[in-house]
């Protein structure tokens, strides 16, 4: 077993990212966290881990399935295993082994997935826009989704104290500008109220987040008055405050780094259908296609997943209420 | 690390197959009347399954210490010679067999974790186990426990990729604590196996596991075999079993599509006086 202790040499850490930072204070802390990846450990940021405790991190190769059959293995043998890959690989080539050995079972095990939503550069092949949908509609997963890189940090601790299997969505540090969250702490739950306002109500999460604060700031210029509720807890769902936002406001907005089918949108939507909430709702999101190659920037503008296409939804709701 | 002395108070042969043979007579219990199930495979697995509880493992579902085997049984459409052999090693007190595949019943036509308690794994989609076996013998390598991990699986279940990024793996970190018992009866959901699967023992050599092949319905060598395995304590092993689909009652082994066998209410007696005469 690793000593506590395990130094890390500075350089690896400092190119590690956030999630790497992070990982490596719960391995200290936690002797019983075994971290594995399949083949991505060092985009992902696990280098400072694998260095400290060499014994504690296991890379089973281009192996979805098996990434998630060892991970479960290890929980049973009482360890807590922390699953990296990319959110395609992890719900897409591994579905049936999360569903049926972690989700079915309830096993702690922990699926940390880089690269959601459009955050790949890299295409159709990369870009996780179906991952939350996948996950969502498992029974017994804890799905999260951090609105920056500080929050995934917590993200992650709350993860690994939670006891049962968590799918969470990892960020590597330059897909957004911090969130301004005030003293509020991530807890799985609970969604958190960022603005209040009383004309719109947007509901965001992940990524969006930041470009939903953004889009609040320009419609206060242009005297809309907007409210924001930030969710980074996808399941369990916070149904109180989205139908609290909805009486308040009367109309909503959802954004997501997601397709519009099987994340936010839906969620918010089933939410107000089963309370009998006549809210009309309009989606920020992937639309129902696939995204395309090039830059962060060029993909977001290309698939409206910015600050101006959250503006551009709250008028077109505004003036179809008028 | 791993334990190689044999397990306690190992049976003489004539004693085991005595009990593969009451194993048998509970799968035929337990399946009459059905109309149809996995009476073949239960009937196949039988000697395997005496020689692990009874013999080769030192298995105690109610003490999951560092000296107590485990088992992760991935092929769950086999449950019916599962129950009928834990029933006769002593770890289902309380249940009843012939509840098997009834509504509401414990013992379920497949296996289901926690259900009951010393179900492993749920093994309903195949090929799930031997990856969980592997990462289960990881980590007592990390607690450095001596004990050893049992997987069960089949031929049909290496058609799976998931098969074999755990083979590659297990090999790849030299997990001499993971035995892998392979059924090998040659059929499948369609009938005879669809796509080749042989040579198994080959294929598993070639990831870096020790292999043999050995006849598993031969309660004397399966015994042999396991103990050769125990010599081998720096790689993960592979123990390929050539069974026959419904081993004991030839009207069963001669019936066609025996995948999933079809009986009528009427040869149950028949199934179960065939059982008695040909073992």
């Amino acid at each position: 077993m690793s000593a506590p202790t395990a130094v890390v040499d500075p350089i690896v850490l400092e190119k590690s990212g956030p999630f790497g930072h992070a990982i490596l204070e719960i391995g200290r802390r936690r002797s019983d966290v075994v971290v594995l990846s399949a083949d991505v450990a060092g985009v992902t940021g696990l280098a400072p881990f694998a260095q400290a405790f060499p014994d504690r991190f296991v890379n089973v190769g281009m192996a979805e399935e098996n990434l998630v059959a060892v991970a479960l293995g290890l929980a049973k043998a009482g360890f807590v295993p922390v699953a990296t890959t990319f959110a395609v690989f992890a719900t897409r080539r591994a579905l049936d082994f999360i569903a049926i050995q972690c989700a079915l079972n309830r096993a702690n095990v922990k699926i940390v997935a880089a690269l959601p939503g459009i955050y790949s550069t890299f295409g159709p092949t990369h870009q996780g826009i179906d991952d939350l949908a996948h996950m969502r509609v498992l029974p017994n997963m804890t799905v999260l989704d951090p609105c920056d890189n500080a929050e995934m940090q917590e993200a992650i601790a709350a993860a690994v104290e939670h006891d049962g299997p968590v799918y969470l969505r990892e960020l590597l540090g330059k897909e957004t500008r911090d969130v301004d969250r005030g003293s509020h702490r991530f807890e799985i739950g609970p969604a958190q109220m960022l603005h209040r306002g009383t004309d719109i109500g947007i509901v965001a999460s992940g990524i969006m987040v930041r470009r939903a604060q953004d889009a609040v700031a320009k419609l206060a210029e242009r005297g809309i008055s907007a409210a924001l509720l930030k969710v980074s807890t996808l399941k369990p769902f916070d149904e109180d405050a989205v139908a609290a936002l909805a009486r308040g406001t009367g109309a909503l907005v959802t954004a997501e780094n997601h397709s519009v089918i099987g994340g936010l949108f839906s969620a918010v939507s089933e939410s107000l259908a089963k309370r009998g909430q006549q809210v009309p709702v309009r989606a920020v999101g992937v639309r129902d296609e696939f995204c395309s190659f090039g830059s962060n920037e060029y993909v977001a503008h290309t698939h409206g997943l910015t600050a101006d296409a959250v503006v551009a939804a709250v008028e077109d709701v505004l003036a179809a209420r008028r | 690390m791993v334990r190689d002395a044999p397990a306690p108070a190992t049976p003489a042969l004539d004693e085991l197959r005595d009990r593969a043979k009451q194993i048998r007579r509970n799968v035929v219990r337990m399946a009459s009347g059905k109309g149809e199930g996995y009476v073949g495979q239960g009937l196949d697995v039988a000697d395997i399954l005496a020689v692990l509880f009874l013999s080769e493992m030192r298995y105690d579902p109610t003490d999951r210490g560092p000296e107590t085997d485990r088992l992760i049984f991935s092929a769950g459409h086999y449950s019916i010679g599962l129950w009928a052999a834990l029933a006769e090693a002593g770890h289902l007190d309380g249940y009843d067999l012939e509840s098997y595949g009834s509504d509401g019943a414990t013992l379920i036509m497949s296996t289901h974790e926690g259900h009951p308690d010393l179900i492993e794994l749920t093994g309903g989609s195949l090929a799930h186990g031997l990856g969980v076996a592997a990462g289960l013998a990881v980590g007592y390598r990390l607690k450095g426990w001596p004990a050893r991990i049992f997987c069960f699986s089949t031929d049909g279940e290496a058609q799976e990729g998931s098969t074999w990024e755990a083979a590659m793996f297990a090999g790849h970190e030299r997990l001499g604590n993971l035995i892998n018992v392979v059924d090998v009866n040659r059929t499948q959901a369609d009938g005879d196996l669809v796509i080749e699967v042989e040579p198994l023992a080959e294929k598993y050599r070639a990831f870096g596991w020790w292999a043999a092949d050995v006849d598993g319905n031969d309660v004397g060598a399966l015994v042999d075999v396991f103990e050769q395995a125990r010599a081998v304590t720096d790689v993960p092993k592979a123990i390929v079993c050539r069974t026959t689909l419904g081993r004991g009652v030839p009207m069963i082994v001669n019936r066609e599509r025996n995948h999933f066998v079809r009986v009528g209410d009427d040869e149950w007696d028949a199934v179960a006086r065939e059982l008695e005469v040909s073992m």
